[in-house]
């Protein structure tokens, strides 16, 4: 066989594979919508969850998804951006830093039922937080850190260094010029890393089982005090969010219509997070115009 | 003028001035046995350079003669990536020791950079925020200093009506002057400038000059160029680097019509570097 | 200047020198921060995952050797019967056969997306890639349970729950990751490298067999062992669709378990602190060692791919 038709057959090959994995990955994509979508509606998203009867919503879940996602975001960008601003702007290249840059890429390898595991050792049994929201949204500060501490990390490196020097030679000291050149310069793209990782916590589920629980008790909309125990934004309440309760009443549930329950939430999940994808593009885009012209 | 005419035979030897004592320019910074490390390398070997107040002085050299690592460690931006050592004397006093506040030190010696490095802030903010990290938080007299350091790097015709503008949006020419703008602003008695012009075009560039002439009147302006016709146009003194070491150091006449070393000689006119 | 008062100027610790001592510390807190979380996992893990070979002298032979898992009734050797094999054995084959199924069609499409049509690539390919990485796992499971095991079951005959479909789930899961790890790695061969051996007269096949994949290579076997380390911790979408019978896998169609789907269906049946208990943290323990060796591997290549 000659070069010329070997080079032909493996064209024609690599076409096949990838002709493949493109219907793969979008026949994935149009199941869950085509399933997915005639489930949504107002009541659905709104209503809470039935067990044993059909007709069902995901209100609560929905609203738990949110607020955790919230709660651990509140949590979580501040460390992120302490260490990120320290791995960048102080760090030097020795072996303390290096073993520090190992811990945080073991910490993003961990599977992160290890981490819902651990964050049910610890704060949910030790410090008997029980199965609630704060539990959960330290959980998944845990599982959400390294990745974006990387993501903030990676803006700030990528700011022109004679932007520093610019802020040091008007007799600022590094901290003023990081915090008030540096990081308002990085803005756009800080803000695209937040959504883009804010999406991934809200479809996590497995570091969450065991933290923030899996049970949705009845919440009271109408009351918004933090301190009652019916209330949406209690933090010590239990909280089953979205992608838990995909997977739980799939592997107990007991409803008659568990099967389009779980297909309209899986959609609304995957249109979360195509939404997520698209405000993290569009936001950034926006905010890098408005830095740079009037 | 020459402390040791003798040098000038020696072309491997070193030549060094003392400043004419001229009681309206009186020696502002100094250097003695300045030397600067990186790691094991030697960038800088025992600079003693003087620089009068209210002048202008040139430094020129081919690239990677350690005139920009000269003139970074004056104000001690070397300081992370560098190991410094001998005496800088400001006004008499040793700024190069770890107890002096490199902060407050800054403000008394600016530094402008070879790119125009304008923050990504609108151009008034560019100038005010440092002030305003500063303490000086009075809307009234934040105006005043902008408008006043826009107008000493001849820039507030061009960007009055547009001072909420972002910087990022100014030419090159323009965003040299706002950094000088922004540099002045903190009123600091020394200006370092770092090849401010390589990056600029020929209007621009003279503009430039232009305004650096008109800035000596309030500052000790040092300047690194690559530029001969620059340096001889602008400044009082000139100093030749080469290979780490002052090789010559005299008026800017001296230097650029009768340079005492042959390599200096070679380099101003061009033969080499 | 007055001399006198710029020396006391220069000398006075400034409010910028304050600052930044501050700001030092409160962003050296933060980092500090993660890396106490990451002892304090590793640590806690591994204290309660010795527990049951310190406290309740189950034998660690046993445990790595032993096919039978039922913690709670004692062997016929009056040890209780918490033999691993059974999940370590799932979970290294849905690892190892969900790694062989993605390679081909991951690099596959890499070479499609980055050297084949870059125009088709940059405009499909890449935004459907990089979305589907996004998707929750849950998700995958939840397909997997409906269009998966069905086909298993027609196809194969039994439940469909078992190897097989946790095989496939987990290589629709990873084929995004792999494949576009594997196209950043083809992306950043410098493009004199394709020029210069087409130039030569080299095909655009042999261009990309001869020079492009070999010089990617340890990009693409990071890709790879990446999507293996996922594979291995991933919990829900496997138990979704595993069979979820801690039993030796017979076949590839049999119900089965992994680590992590004993893991999540059993820690909340378990008292902690019990025997039960504790042998699902060594389970736990074995899942975080197998994550710091991925880790390991990884890092290994990486020093080796910097050599070359």
């Amino acid at each position: 066989m000659n070069a010329k038709t070997s080079n032909k057959i493996a064209v024609a090959t690599l076409y096949l594979i990838a002709l493949i994995v493109v219907l793969i990955l979008l026949s994935l994509l149009g199941y869950i919508l085509y399933n997915g979508v005639p489930v949504i509606s107002w009541h659905f998203l709104t209503a809470p969850a039935k067990a044993f009867t059909a007709g069902g919503g995901i209100g609560i879940q929905l609203f738990n998804s949110f607020y955790l996602l919230i709660l651990s975001m509140l949590i979580c960008f501040p460390i992120a951006l302490g260490a990120a601003i320290y791995l960048n702007e102080y760090a030097k290249q020795n072996w303390v830093t290096a073993l520090i840059r190992n811990a945080i890429e073991i910490l993003s390898s961990l599977p992160s039922v290890v981490v819902g595991l651990f964050g049910f050792l610890l704060f949910v049994v030790y410090f008997g937080l029980g199965f609630s929201i704060l539990s959960g949204a330290i959980a998944l500060t845990f599982f959400n850190l390294p990745l974006l501490t990387r993501t903030i990390e990676d803006s700030l490196s990528a700011i022109p260094d004679a932007q520093r020097e610019g802020g040091l030679a008007l007799g600022l000291s590094r901290w003023e010029t990081v915090t008030k050149i540096i990081v308002p310069a990085a803005v756009p793209s800080i803000i695209t890393g937040v959504i883009l990782s804010a999406g991934r916590v809200f479809g996590e589920a497995a570091a969450l089982i065991y933290t923030a629980g899996q049970s949705a008790p009845a919440l009271n909309f109408a009351d918004w005090n933090p301190f009652n125990i019916s209330s949406p934004l209690n933090p010590m309440r239990p909280a089953e969010t979205l992608a838990v309760h995909i997977w739980k009443i799939n592997s107990e549930g007991i409803m008659p219509d568990a099967k389009a329950i779980s297909s309209g939430s899986s959609a609304v999940l995957v249109i979360a997070i195509l939404l997520f994808n698209f405000a993290a593009r569009f936001i950034g885009r926006r905010l890098y115009k408005r830095l740079t012209s009037s | 003028m020459l402390v040791n005419p003798s040098h000038a035979v020696d072309p491997s030897k070193e030549r060094h001035i003392e400043l004419l004592s001229d009681p309206a320019h009186p020696v502002i910074l100094e250097t003695h046995d300045l030397k600067v490390f990186y790691g094991q390398k030697e960038a800088l070997k025992d600079a003693d350079l003087q620089f009068n107040e209210h002048e202008i002085t040139a430094l020129i050299g081919p690239s990677g003669s350690g005139k920009s690592t000269f003139l970074r460690s004056l104000n001690r931006m070397n300081d992370r990536v560098a190991k410094v050592t001998g005496e800088i004397n400001y006004r008499g006093i040793d700024i190069n020791q770890p107890d002096v506040d490199i902060y407050a030190m800054r403000r008394q010696i600016g530094m402008v950079f070879q790119r125009p490095n304008p923050f990504a802030k609108s151009i008034y903010e560019n100038i005010a925020f440092a002030l305003r990290q500063r303490g000086v938080t009075n809307r009234h007299e934040l105006d005043d200093i902008v408008e006043s350091s826009l107008k000493g790097a001849a820039l507030w015709d061009q960007v009055k009506d547009d001072l909420n503008k972002s910087a990022l949006s100014l030419s090159g020419g323009q965003a040299q002057r706002l950094c000088i703008a922004r540099a002045i602003a903190v009123k600091p008695d020394i200006l370092l400038l770092d090849e401010p012009a390589s990056a600029l075009d020929p209007v621009s560039t003279s503009q430039l000059e232009n305004t650096l002439l008109e800035l000596k009147r309030d500052y000790t302006i040092i300047i690194v160029t690559h530029n001969m016709q620059q340096a001889s146009r602008i400044s009082e003194y000139t100093a030749f680097f080469n290979m780490g070491r002052v090789l010559e150091y005299d008026t800017t006449t001296n230097i650029f019509t009768n340079p005492q070393i042959q390599i200096t000689s070679d380099y101003v006119s061009g033969n080499f570097g | 200047m007055d001399n006198e008062k710029l020396k006391r100027e220069l000398f006075r610790p400034s409010k910028a020198a304050k600052q930044e001592r501050r700001g030092k510390f409160i962003s050296f807190s933060a980092l500090a921060l993660i890396v106490v979380a990451v002892s304090a996992i590793i640590l806690f893990v591994t204290m309660k995952g010795l527990a049951a070979f310190t406290q309740n002298h189950v034998n660690v032979i046993d445990f790595f050797t032993g096919r039978d898992w039922n913690p709670s009734v004692k062997g016929a050797n009056g040890q209780p019967e918490a033999g691993a094999l059974p999940m370590i054995t799932g979970s290294f084959l849905v690892t190892i056969f969900s790694a062989l199924l993605a390679t081909p069609f991951a690099i596959g499409t890499a070479i499609f997306m980055i050297e084949i049509s870059p125009k088709r690539g940059a405009k499909i390919l890449q935004p459907v890639t990089e979305l589907l990485v996004g998707i929750p796992s849950v998700v995958y499971g939840f397909i997997g349970l409906m269009v998966v095991v069905p086909t298993v079951r027609t196809l194969f005959g039994g439940s469909g729950f078992g190897i097989l479909s946790g095989t496939l789930v987990l290589f629709v899961m990873i084929l995004p990751t792999v494949t576009s790890m594997t196209a950043d790695a083809l992306r950043s061969v410098p493009r004199y490298y394709r020029e210069a051996s087409l130039a030569l007269g080299a095909t655009q096949w042999q261009t990309i067999w001869r020079v492009i994949l070999r010089a990617a290579t340890p990009g693409i076997l990071t890709a790879i062992v990446f999507g293996m380390a996922r594979s291995f911790g991933e919990a829900l979408a496997v138990q979704m669709v595993i069979g979820n019978a801690a039993l030796m896998p017979t076949s590839l169609v049999s119900p089965s378990s992994t680590l992590t789907s004993v893991l999540t269906t059993g820690m909340g049946n378990t008292v902690m602190g019990s025997l039960q208990n504790n042998v699902l943290w060594s389970l736990a323990l074995v899942l975080l060692l197998m994550s710091l060796l991925f880790n390991l591997i990884i890092r290994l290549i990486g020093k080796k791919g910097a050599m070359k």
